[in-house]
Protein backbone atom coordinates (compact mmCIF):
# COMPACT_ATOMS: atom_id res chain seq x y z
CA UNK A 1 0.00 0.00 0.00
CA UNK A 2 2.80 2.38 0.96
CA UNK A 3 4.86 1.33 -2.03
CA UNK A 4 1.96 1.95 -4.39
CA UNK A 5 1.35 5.47 -3.11
CA UNK A 6 5.06 6.22 -3.25
CA UNK A 7 5.16 5.04 -6.83
CA UNK A 8 2.11 7.15 -7.64
CA UNK A 9 3.72 10.16 -6.01
CA UNK A 10 6.96 9.67 -7.90
CA UNK A 11 5.21 9.17 -11.19
CA UNK A 12 3.10 12.29 -10.65
CA UNK A 13 6.13 14.34 -9.66
CA UNK A 14 8.13 12.91 -12.51
CA UNK A 15 5.42 13.57 -15.07
CA UNK A 16 5.01 17.12 -13.87
CA UNK A 17 8.72 17.81 -14.11
CA UNK A 18 9.23 16.02 -17.40
CA UNK A 19 6.38 18.01 -18.94
CA UNK A 20 7.92 21.19 -17.65
CA UNK A 21 11.35 20.32 -19.01
CA UNK A 22 10.56 18.57 -22.29
CA UNK A 23 11.99 20.69 -25.10
CA UNK A 24 9.66 19.46 -27.80
CA UNK A 25 6.53 20.79 -26.08
CA UNK A 26 7.98 24.10 -24.90
CA UNK A 27 8.31 26.12 -28.10
CA UNK A 28 4.67 27.19 -28.13
CA UNK A 29 5.23 29.29 -25.00
CA UNK A 30 8.62 30.74 -25.90
CA UNK A 31 8.61 34.51 -26.33
CA UNK A 32 11.11 37.05 -25.09
CA UNK A 33 9.68 39.22 -22.34
CA UNK A 34 11.52 42.52 -21.80
CA UNK A 35 10.88 42.68 -18.06
CA UNK A 36 12.13 39.16 -17.47
CA UNK A 37 15.13 39.85 -19.66
CA UNK A 38 15.99 43.07 -17.86
CA UNK A 39 15.81 41.44 -14.46
CA UNK A 40 17.84 38.43 -15.54
CA UNK A 41 20.59 40.65 -16.93
CA UNK A 42 20.79 42.33 -13.54
CA UNK A 43 20.65 38.99 -11.77
CA UNK A 44 23.55 37.74 -13.87
CA UNK A 45 25.63 40.74 -12.90
CA UNK A 46 24.71 40.25 -9.24
CA UNK A 47 25.79 36.63 -9.25
CA UNK A 48 29.04 37.44 -11.06
CA UNK A 49 29.68 40.05 -8.39
CA UNK A 50 29.32 37.29 -5.81
CA UNK A 51 32.47 35.75 -7.28
CA UNK A 52 34.21 38.94 -8.28
CA UNK A 53 34.97 40.34 -5.83
CA UNK A 54 32.55 38.91 -3.25
CA UNK A 55 34.03 35.46 -2.77
CA UNK A 56 37.56 36.71 -3.42
CA UNK A 57 37.28 39.18 -0.54
CA UNK A 58 35.39 36.79 1.71
CA UNK A 59 38.05 34.11 1.39
CA UNK A 60 41.14 36.28 1.21
CA UNK A 61 40.26 38.18 4.36
CA UNK A 62 40.23 34.95 6.31
CA UNK A 63 43.61 33.54 5.35
CA UNK A 64 46.99 34.66 6.61
CA UNK A 65 48.70 37.70 5.11
CA UNK A 66 51.23 35.68 3.14
CA UNK A 67 48.45 33.91 1.21
CA UNK A 68 45.93 36.71 0.61
CA UNK A 69 46.84 37.37 -3.02
CA UNK A 70 47.13 33.70 -3.84
CA UNK A 71 43.65 33.09 -2.46
CA UNK A 72 42.26 35.87 -4.60
CA UNK A 73 44.15 34.47 -7.57
CA UNK A 74 42.26 31.21 -7.23
CA UNK A 75 38.88 32.93 -7.50
CA UNK A 76 40.04 35.19 -10.32
CA UNK A 77 41.57 32.41 -12.35
CA UNK A 78 38.60 30.10 -11.88
CA UNK A 79 36.15 32.73 -13.07
CA UNK A 80 38.24 33.41 -16.13
CA UNK A 81 39.06 29.82 -17.05
CA UNK A 82 35.72 28.26 -16.26
CA UNK A 83 33.75 31.01 -18.01
CA UNK A 84 35.47 30.10 -21.24
CA UNK A 85 35.11 26.37 -20.68
CA UNK A 86 31.43 26.84 -19.92
CA UNK A 87 30.88 28.73 -23.14
CA UNK A 88 32.90 26.24 -25.18
CA UNK A 89 31.41 22.99 -23.90
CA UNK A 90 29.98 23.22 -20.40
CA UNK A 91 26.69 24.88 -21.32
CA UNK A 92 26.01 22.47 -24.13
CA UNK A 93 26.59 19.39 -22.03
CA UNK A 94 24.42 20.74 -19.23
CA UNK A 95 21.49 22.37 -20.98
CA UNK A 96 21.78 21.21 -24.57
CA UNK A 97 18.91 18.77 -24.36
CA UNK A 98 20.09 15.21 -24.19
CA UNK A 99 18.94 12.42 -21.92
CA UNK A 100 18.90 11.34 -18.32
CA UNK A 101 22.66 11.42 -17.82
CA UNK A 102 24.15 14.20 -19.92
CA UNK A 103 23.32 16.85 -22.49
CA UNK A 104 24.52 17.07 -26.08
CA UNK A 105 27.18 18.92 -28.04
CA UNK A 106 24.51 20.85 -29.96
CA UNK A 107 25.72 24.09 -28.45
CA UNK A 108 29.44 23.40 -28.68
CA UNK A 109 31.17 26.80 -28.83
CA UNK A 110 27.63 28.15 -28.46
CA UNK A 111 26.98 27.17 -32.07
CA UNK A 112 23.42 27.80 -33.21
CA UNK A 113 22.68 30.17 -30.39
CA UNK A 114 21.33 33.11 -32.35
CA UNK A 115 19.98 36.33 -30.84
CA UNK A 116 16.50 34.93 -31.33
CA UNK A 117 17.24 31.58 -29.73
CA UNK A 118 15.31 30.65 -26.61
CA UNK A 119 16.11 27.81 -24.26
CA UNK A 120 13.28 25.48 -23.25
CA UNK A 121 14.50 25.94 -19.69
CA UNK A 122 13.90 29.70 -19.70
CA UNK A 123 11.19 30.53 -22.16
CA UNK A 124 10.93 34.29 -21.77
CA UNK A 125 14.55 35.37 -22.03
CA UNK A 126 17.18 35.05 -24.77
CA UNK A 127 19.05 31.75 -24.61
CA UNK A 128 22.32 33.67 -24.49
CA UNK A 129 21.17 35.26 -21.26
CA UNK A 130 20.18 31.92 -19.77
CA UNK A 131 23.59 30.61 -20.79
CA UNK A 132 25.54 33.37 -19.13
CA UNK A 133 23.36 33.38 -16.04
CA UNK A 134 24.09 29.70 -15.60
CA UNK A 135 27.75 30.44 -16.25
CA UNK A 136 27.93 32.57 -13.13
CA UNK A 137 26.61 29.63 -11.10
CA UNK A 138 29.13 27.25 -12.59
CA UNK A 139 32.13 29.45 -11.92
CA UNK A 140 31.23 30.29 -8.34
CA UNK A 141 30.74 26.61 -7.53
CA UNK A 142 34.25 25.80 -8.70
CA UNK A 143 35.65 28.84 -6.89
CA UNK A 144 34.00 27.72 -3.65
CA UNK A 145 36.02 24.51 -3.58
CA UNK A 146 39.26 26.50 -3.29
CA UNK A 147 38.31 27.49 0.24
CA UNK A 148 38.95 24.01 1.59
CA UNK A 149 42.50 23.83 0.33
CA UNK A 150 43.50 27.40 1.00
CA UNK A 151 47.07 28.14 2.05
CA UNK A 152 48.61 24.99 0.60
CA UNK A 153 47.45 23.93 -2.84
CA UNK A 154 49.75 24.39 -5.80
CA UNK A 155 48.27 26.93 -8.23
CA UNK A 156 48.98 24.86 -11.34
CA UNK A 157 47.40 21.77 -9.82
CA UNK A 158 44.42 23.83 -8.77
CA UNK A 159 43.94 25.16 -12.31
CA UNK A 160 44.00 21.69 -13.82
CA UNK A 161 41.63 20.49 -11.15
CA UNK A 162 39.26 23.41 -11.69
CA UNK A 163 39.02 22.79 -15.43
CA UNK A 164 38.41 19.07 -15.03
CA UNK A 165 36.06 19.43 -12.09
CA UNK A 166 33.81 21.82 -13.97
CA UNK A 167 33.30 19.34 -16.79
CA UNK A 168 33.34 16.06 -14.89
CA UNK A 169 31.55 16.99 -11.66
CA UNK A 170 29.59 20.23 -12.01
CA UNK A 171 28.22 19.72 -15.51
CA UNK A 172 26.68 16.27 -14.90
CA UNK A 173 25.09 17.21 -11.59
CA UNK A 174 23.71 20.44 -13.04
CA UNK A 175 22.32 18.47 -15.96
CA UNK A 176 20.73 15.88 -13.68
CA UNK A 177 19.06 18.51 -11.48
CA UNK A 178 18.36 21.41 -13.86
CA UNK A 179 19.05 20.22 -17.38
CA UNK A 180 16.28 17.67 -17.63
CA UNK A 181 18.33 14.79 -16.27
CA UNK A 182 17.26 11.92 -14.07
CA UNK A 183 17.09 13.85 -10.80
CA UNK A 184 14.77 16.41 -12.35
CA UNK A 185 12.72 13.56 -13.77
CA UNK A 186 12.54 12.05 -10.31
CA UNK A 187 11.06 15.27 -9.01
CA UNK A 188 14.01 16.64 -7.04
CA UNK A 189 13.37 20.21 -5.91
CA UNK A 190 16.41 22.45 -5.97
CA UNK A 191 15.53 26.01 -6.75
CA UNK A 192 18.93 27.66 -6.96
CA UNK A 193 21.58 25.08 -6.15
CA UNK A 194 21.48 23.41 -2.76
CA UNK A 195 22.79 20.25 -4.37
CA UNK A 196 24.31 21.54 -7.61
CA UNK A 197 26.30 24.33 -5.98
CA UNK A 198 26.61 24.06 -2.23
CA UNK A 199 26.55 20.38 -1.37
CA UNK A 200 28.58 19.68 -4.47
CA UNK A 201 31.31 22.20 -3.62
CA UNK A 202 31.23 21.26 0.04
CA UNK A 203 31.79 17.56 -0.54
CA UNK A 204 34.50 18.25 -3.09
CA UNK A 205 36.20 20.54 -0.62
CA UNK A 206 36.02 17.94 2.10
CA UNK A 207 37.56 15.27 -0.11
CA UNK A 208 40.27 17.68 -1.23
CA UNK A 209 41.02 18.71 2.35
CA UNK A 210 41.43 15.09 3.39
CA UNK A 211 43.55 14.18 0.36
CA UNK A 212 45.82 17.21 0.49
CA UNK A 213 46.22 17.08 4.22
CA UNK A 214 46.23 19.71 6.92
CA UNK A 215 48.18 22.93 6.76
CA UNK A 216 51.61 22.90 8.31
CA UNK A 217 51.20 24.13 11.85
CA UNK A 218 47.44 23.48 11.95
CA UNK A 219 46.30 23.24 15.53
CA UNK A 220 49.47 24.67 17.01
CA UNK A 221 50.32 27.89 15.21
CA UNK A 222 48.44 31.16 15.10
CA UNK A 223 46.31 31.11 11.94
CA UNK A 224 44.41 34.28 12.77
CA UNK A 225 42.74 35.90 9.72
CA UNK A 226 44.67 38.64 7.96
CA UNK A 227 41.86 41.16 7.76
CA UNK A 228 38.31 40.26 8.67
CA UNK A 229 37.07 43.59 7.36
CA UNK A 230 37.76 42.24 3.85
CA UNK A 231 35.70 39.20 4.72
CA UNK A 232 32.86 41.40 5.95
CA UNK A 233 32.87 43.39 2.73
CA UNK A 234 32.89 40.14 0.79
CA UNK A 235 29.95 38.88 2.82
CA UNK A 236 28.02 42.03 1.99
CA UNK A 237 28.54 41.39 -1.69
CA UNK A 238 27.57 37.77 -1.33
CA UNK A 239 24.41 38.67 0.61
CA UNK A 240 23.27 41.31 -1.88
CA UNK A 241 24.38 39.20 -4.82
CA UNK A 242 22.29 36.32 -3.51
CA UNK A 243 19.21 38.35 -4.42
CA UNK A 244 20.28 37.57 -7.97
CA UNK A 245 21.31 34.01 -7.17
CA UNK A 246 17.98 32.98 -5.67
CA UNK A 247 15.75 35.71 -7.07
CA UNK A 248 17.11 35.14 -10.55
CA UNK A 249 16.47 31.43 -10.36
CA UNK A 250 12.83 32.24 -10.92
CA UNK A 251 14.04 33.15 -14.42
CA UNK A 252 11.36 35.81 -14.48
CA UNK A 253 10.55 39.20 -13.00
CA UNK A 254 7.59 38.00 -11.02
CA UNK A 255 6.21 37.38 -7.56
CA UNK A 256 8.04 34.09 -7.26
CA UNK A 257 11.36 35.89 -7.67
CA UNK A 258 10.29 38.33 -4.98
CA UNK A 259 9.26 35.57 -2.58
CA UNK A 260 12.58 33.87 -3.20
CA UNK A 261 14.39 37.10 -2.36
CA UNK A 262 12.34 37.65 0.77
CA UNK A 263 12.94 34.13 2.05
CA UNK A 264 16.62 34.47 1.20
CA UNK A 265 17.07 37.71 3.07
CA UNK A 266 15.20 36.45 6.12
CA UNK A 267 17.25 33.27 6.18
CA UNK A 268 20.50 35.22 6.00
CA UNK A 269 19.39 37.55 8.76
CA UNK A 270 18.18 34.76 11.01
CA UNK A 271 21.33 32.75 10.35
CA UNK A 272 23.49 35.67 11.37
CA UNK A 273 21.55 36.34 14.56
CA UNK A 274 21.47 32.66 15.46
CA UNK A 275 25.20 32.14 15.09
CA UNK A 276 25.80 35.37 16.96
CA UNK A 277 23.58 34.21 19.83
CA UNK A 278 25.21 30.78 19.91
CA UNK A 279 28.66 32.23 20.15
CA UNK A 280 27.60 34.75 22.73
CA UNK A 281 26.22 31.94 24.86
CA UNK A 282 29.01 29.46 24.10
CA UNK A 283 32.06 31.70 24.09
CA UNK A 284 31.01 34.81 25.88
CA UNK A 285 31.44 37.15 22.94
CA UNK A 286 29.64 37.50 19.59
CA UNK A 287 32.32 37.63 16.92
CA UNK A 288 32.16 39.36 13.57
CA UNK A 289 33.41 36.18 11.92
CA UNK A 290 30.51 34.40 13.56
CA UNK A 291 27.97 36.89 12.25
CA UNK A 292 29.16 36.62 8.67
CA UNK A 293 29.45 32.86 8.89
CA UNK A 294 25.90 32.64 10.16
CA UNK A 295 24.67 34.86 7.36
CA UNK A 296 26.39 32.78 4.70
CA UNK A 297 25.12 29.59 6.33
CA UNK A 298 21.59 30.94 6.16
CA UNK A 299 22.06 31.95 2.54
CA UNK A 300 23.45 28.61 1.46
CA UNK A 301 20.76 26.68 3.28
CA UNK A 302 17.80 28.67 1.89
CA UNK A 303 19.17 28.39 -1.65
CA UNK A 304 17.41 25.18 -2.71
CA UNK A 305 14.22 26.18 -0.92
CA UNK A 306 13.93 29.87 -1.76
CA UNK A 307 11.41 29.59 -4.58
CA UNK A 308 9.31 26.94 -2.93
CA UNK A 309 8.69 28.24 0.57
CA UNK A 310 6.93 31.03 2.42
CA UNK A 311 8.79 33.91 4.05
CA UNK A 312 8.36 32.61 7.57
CA UNK A 313 9.85 29.31 6.46
CA UNK A 314 12.91 31.35 5.56
CA UNK A 315 13.21 32.42 9.18
CA UNK A 316 12.99 28.83 10.40
CA UNK A 317 15.46 27.63 7.79
CA UNK A 318 17.88 30.40 8.75
CA UNK A 319 17.62 29.38 12.39
CA UNK A 320 18.30 25.73 11.58
CA UNK A 321 21.20 26.76 9.34
CA UNK A 322 22.79 28.80 12.09
CA UNK A 323 22.55 25.94 14.54
CA UNK A 324 23.67 23.11 12.28
CA UNK A 325 26.47 24.96 10.51
CA UNK A 326 27.85 26.33 13.78
CA UNK A 327 27.98 22.78 15.06
CA UNK A 328 29.66 21.44 11.93
CA UNK A 329 32.30 24.18 11.83
CA UNK A 330 33.28 23.59 15.41
CA UNK A 331 32.47 20.19 16.85
CA UNK A 332 32.25 18.15 13.65
CA UNK A 333 35.46 19.50 12.16
CA UNK A 334 37.36 18.83 15.34
CA UNK A 335 35.90 15.36 15.76
CA UNK A 336 36.59 14.30 12.19
CA UNK A 337 39.97 15.98 12.13
CA UNK A 338 40.00 17.59 8.70
CA UNK A 339 41.53 20.93 7.84
CA UNK A 340 38.83 22.51 5.70
CA UNK A 341 40.52 25.88 5.89
CA UNK A 342 37.51 28.07 5.19
CA UNK A 343 34.73 25.69 6.19
CA UNK A 344 33.37 25.05 2.74
CA UNK A 345 31.96 21.73 3.88
CA UNK A 346 30.79 23.03 7.24
CA UNK A 347 28.87 25.94 5.76
CA UNK A 348 28.10 25.13 2.12
CA UNK A 349 28.15 21.35 2.22
CA UNK A 350 26.13 20.86 5.38
CA UNK A 351 24.01 23.94 4.64
CA UNK A 352 23.21 22.86 1.12
CA UNK A 353 22.23 19.38 2.26
CA UNK A 354 20.14 20.73 5.12
CA UNK A 355 18.35 23.13 2.84
CA UNK A 356 17.68 20.42 0.30
CA UNK A 357 16.06 18.31 3.01
CA UNK A 358 14.05 21.25 4.31
CA UNK A 359 12.52 21.84 0.87
CA UNK A 360 10.97 18.44 1.37
CA UNK A 361 9.45 19.74 4.58
CA UNK A 362 8.34 23.23 3.67
CA UNK A 363 7.57 23.20 -0.06
CA UNK A 364 4.32 25.10 -0.55
CA UNK A 365 2.20 24.44 -3.65
CA UNK A 366 1.16 28.09 -4.03
CA UNK A 367 4.74 29.01 -4.87
CA UNK A 368 6.19 26.39 -7.14
CA UNK A 369 3.51 23.80 -7.56
CA UNK A 370 5.32 21.37 -5.30
CA UNK A 371 4.20 20.17 -1.90
CA UNK A 372 6.36 19.12 1.00
CA UNK A 373 5.75 17.32 4.26
CA UNK A 374 3.85 20.17 5.92
CA UNK A 375 1.56 20.36 2.89
CA UNK A 376 0.76 16.69 3.23
CA UNK A 377 3.29 15.17 0.84
CA UNK A 378 5.81 13.01 2.68
CA UNK A 379 7.27 11.48 -0.46
CA UNK A 380 9.09 14.67 -1.40
CA UNK A 381 11.44 14.19 1.53
CA UNK A 382 12.52 10.85 0.12
CA UNK A 383 13.18 12.39 -3.28
CA UNK A 384 15.22 15.11 -1.64
CA UNK A 385 17.31 12.57 0.26
CA UNK A 386 17.83 10.67 -2.95
CA UNK A 387 19.12 13.83 -4.62
CA UNK A 388 21.47 14.50 -1.72
CA UNK A 389 22.82 10.95 -1.84
CA UNK A 390 23.48 11.09 -5.57
CA UNK A 391 25.20 14.48 -5.33
CA UNK A 392 27.28 13.38 -2.37
CA UNK A 393 28.36 10.21 -4.10
CA UNK A 394 29.18 11.69 -7.48
CA UNK A 395 30.92 14.75 -6.12
CA UNK A 396 32.89 12.77 -3.58
CA UNK A 397 34.02 9.95 -5.82
CA UNK A 398 34.68 11.98 -8.95
CA UNK A 399 36.57 14.64 -7.00
CA UNK A 400 38.75 11.98 -5.44
CA UNK A 401 39.51 10.44 -8.82
CA UNK A 402 40.23 13.81 -10.44
CA UNK A 403 42.62 14.81 -7.68
CA UNK A 404 44.44 11.51 -8.03
CA UNK A 405 44.69 12.02 -11.77
CA UNK A 406 46.02 15.57 -11.43
CA UNK A 407 48.48 14.51 -8.75
CA UNK A 408 49.97 11.97 -11.14
CA UNK A 409 51.25 14.90 -13.21
CA UNK A 410 51.63 17.75 -10.74
CA UNK A 411 51.94 17.64 -6.95
CA UNK A 412 48.74 18.92 -5.40
CA UNK A 413 50.51 20.65 -2.60
CA UNK A 414 53.36 23.17 -2.56
CA UNK A 415 56.54 22.04 -0.84
CA UNK A 416 56.98 22.62 2.86
CA UNK A 417 59.30 25.60 2.50
CA UNK A 418 56.97 27.36 0.06
CA UNK A 419 54.07 26.81 2.38
CA UNK A 420 55.97 28.38 5.24
CA UNK A 421 57.15 31.30 3.14
CA UNK A 422 53.70 31.86 1.73
CA UNK A 423 51.92 31.29 -1.56
CA UNK A 424 51.83 34.95 -2.64
CA UNK A 425 55.57 35.10 -3.06
CA UNK A 426 56.27 31.51 -4.06
CA UNK A 427 53.34 30.91 -6.45
CA UNK A 428 52.82 34.38 -7.87
CA UNK A 429 55.94 36.41 -7.16
CA UNK A 430 53.95 39.10 -5.39
CA UNK A 431 53.44 40.34 -1.86
CA UNK A 432 51.23 42.71 0.02
CA UNK A 433 53.29 45.66 1.08
CA UNK B 1 75.27 61.83 22.84
CA UNK B 2 72.66 59.37 23.97
CA UNK B 3 69.95 57.42 22.14
CA UNK B 4 66.84 57.19 24.30
CA UNK B 5 64.73 54.16 23.30
CA UNK B 6 61.28 53.97 24.86
CA UNK B 7 58.72 51.18 24.42
CA UNK B 8 55.34 52.57 25.40
CA UNK B 9 51.65 51.83 25.11
CA UNK B 10 50.41 53.05 21.70
CA UNK B 11 47.73 55.39 23.00
CA UNK B 12 50.38 57.32 25.00
CA UNK B 13 52.28 58.45 21.93
CA UNK B 14 50.74 61.90 21.56
CA UNK B 15 51.16 62.64 25.26
CA UNK B 16 54.83 61.69 25.13
CA UNK B 17 55.35 63.78 22.00
CA UNK B 18 53.77 66.81 23.70
CA UNK B 19 55.89 66.31 26.80
CA UNK B 20 59.09 66.16 24.73
CA UNK B 21 58.11 69.26 22.78
CA UNK B 22 57.62 70.95 26.13
CA UNK B 23 61.26 70.38 27.10
CA UNK B 24 62.63 71.39 23.74
CA UNK B 25 63.05 68.04 21.98
CA UNK B 26 61.79 68.51 18.45
CA UNK B 27 62.52 65.23 16.65
CA UNK B 28 61.89 61.56 17.12
CA UNK B 29 61.50 58.30 15.24
CA UNK B 30 58.47 56.17 15.91
CA UNK B 31 57.79 52.58 14.94
CA UNK B 32 54.97 50.15 15.63
CA UNK B 33 56.28 47.05 17.33
CA UNK B 34 55.01 44.03 19.24
CA UNK B 35 56.25 42.78 22.51
CA UNK B 36 55.54 41.60 26.01
CA UNK B 37 57.05 41.76 29.43
CA UNK B 38 54.94 41.01 32.44
CA UNK B 39 51.73 41.87 30.62
CA UNK B 40 50.08 38.68 29.42
CA UNK B 41 48.65 38.39 25.92
CA UNK B 42 45.09 37.45 25.17
CA UNK B 43 43.17 34.69 23.40
CA UNK B 44 41.43 35.13 20.08
CA UNK B 45 38.82 32.72 18.82
CA UNK B 46 37.98 32.21 15.15
CA UNK B 47 35.11 29.83 14.44
CA UNK B 48 36.02 27.59 17.31
CA UNK B 49 39.78 27.74 16.75
CA UNK B 50 41.58 29.40 19.67
CA UNK B 51 44.86 31.21 19.26
CA UNK B 52 46.98 32.60 22.09
CA UNK B 53 48.23 36.02 21.06
CA UNK B 54 51.38 36.60 23.13
CA UNK B 55 52.68 39.73 21.49
CA UNK B 56 50.95 42.99 22.24
CA UNK B 57 51.13 46.09 20.07
CA UNK B 58 53.48 48.74 21.41
CA UNK B 59 55.12 51.88 20.07
CA UNK B 60 58.89 52.35 20.04
CA UNK B 61 60.23 55.92 20.22
CA UNK B 62 63.84 56.79 19.53
CA UNK B 63 65.24 60.19 20.44
CA UNK B 64 68.89 61.30 20.09
CA UNK B 65 69.93 63.96 22.61
CA UNK B 66 73.11 65.46 24.07
CA UNK B 67 74.30 63.40 27.05
CA UNK B 68 73.52 66.11 29.60
CA UNK B 69 69.85 66.17 28.57
CA UNK B 70 69.29 62.42 28.77
CA UNK B 71 67.98 62.42 32.33
CA UNK B 72 65.42 65.16 31.63
CA UNK B 73 64.20 63.33 28.55
CA UNK B 74 63.87 60.02 30.37
CA UNK B 75 61.95 61.79 33.12
CA UNK B 76 59.59 63.49 30.66
CA UNK B 77 58.84 60.27 28.75
CA UNK B 78 58.37 58.28 31.92
CA UNK B 79 55.88 60.75 33.41
CA UNK B 80 53.89 61.07 30.19
CA UNK B 81 53.77 57.35 29.39
CA UNK B 82 52.91 56.05 32.82
CA UNK B 83 49.44 54.66 33.59
CA UNK B 84 50.29 52.57 36.61
CA UNK B 85 49.04 49.38 34.91
CA UNK B 86 51.20 46.44 33.93
CA UNK B 87 52.48 46.91 30.34
CA UNK B 88 53.49 50.59 30.57
CA UNK B 89 56.83 49.75 28.95
CA UNK B 90 60.52 50.48 29.40
CA UNK B 91 63.07 53.17 28.59
CA UNK B 92 66.67 52.45 27.61
CA UNK B 93 69.58 54.84 27.28
CA UNK B 94 72.30 53.83 24.85
CA UNK B 95 75.47 55.68 23.81
CA UNK B 96 75.80 57.13 20.32
CA UNK B 97 79.29 57.04 18.74
CA UNK B 98 78.62 59.51 15.92
CA UNK B 99 75.75 61.44 14.39
CA UNK B 100 75.28 63.40 11.14
CA UNK B 101 72.58 65.60 9.63
CA UNK B 102 72.33 64.34 6.09
CA UNK B 103 71.20 67.56 4.41
CA UNK B 104 73.99 69.79 5.71
CA UNK B 105 76.71 67.37 6.75
CA UNK B 106 76.78 68.71 10.31
CA UNK B 107 78.12 66.18 12.76
CA UNK B 108 77.74 65.13 16.38
CA UNK B 109 76.28 67.82 18.66
CA UNK B 110 75.40 70.05 15.68
CA UNK B 111 73.42 67.21 14.15
CA UNK B 112 71.09 66.71 17.11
Amino acid sequence: MRGASLARGLIAAGAFTVLAAAPALAQTDAKIDPADTAWMIVATALVLMMSLPGLALFYAGMVRKKNVLATMAQTLAVVALCSVLWAVVGYSLTFGGGGAMIGTLDRLLLGGMTPAAISPFAKTIPEALFMIYQMTFAVITVALVAGSVADRMRFSAFMWFAALWLIVVYVPIAHWVWGGGFLAQAGLLDFAGGTVVHLNAGVAGLVAAYLIGARHGYGSENFAPYDLSLAVIGTGMLWVGWFGFNGGSALAADARAVFAIVATHLAASTGAVTWMALEWWNRGKPSVLGMISGAVAGLGTITPASGFVLPWHGIVIGLVAGLICYWSCTWLKRACRYDDSLDVFGVHGIGGATGTVLVGVFATPALGGAAGLLAGNGEQLLIQLYGIAVTFAWSGIATFVLLKVVSAFVPLRVDRQSEIEGLDVTQHGEALQ
Amino acid sequence: MKLIIAIIKPFKLEEVRDALLGIGVHGMTVSEVKGYGRQKGHTEIYRGAEYAVNFLPKVRIEVAVPAEEADRVVEAISTAAKTGQIGDGKIFVAPIDRAMRIRTGETDADAL
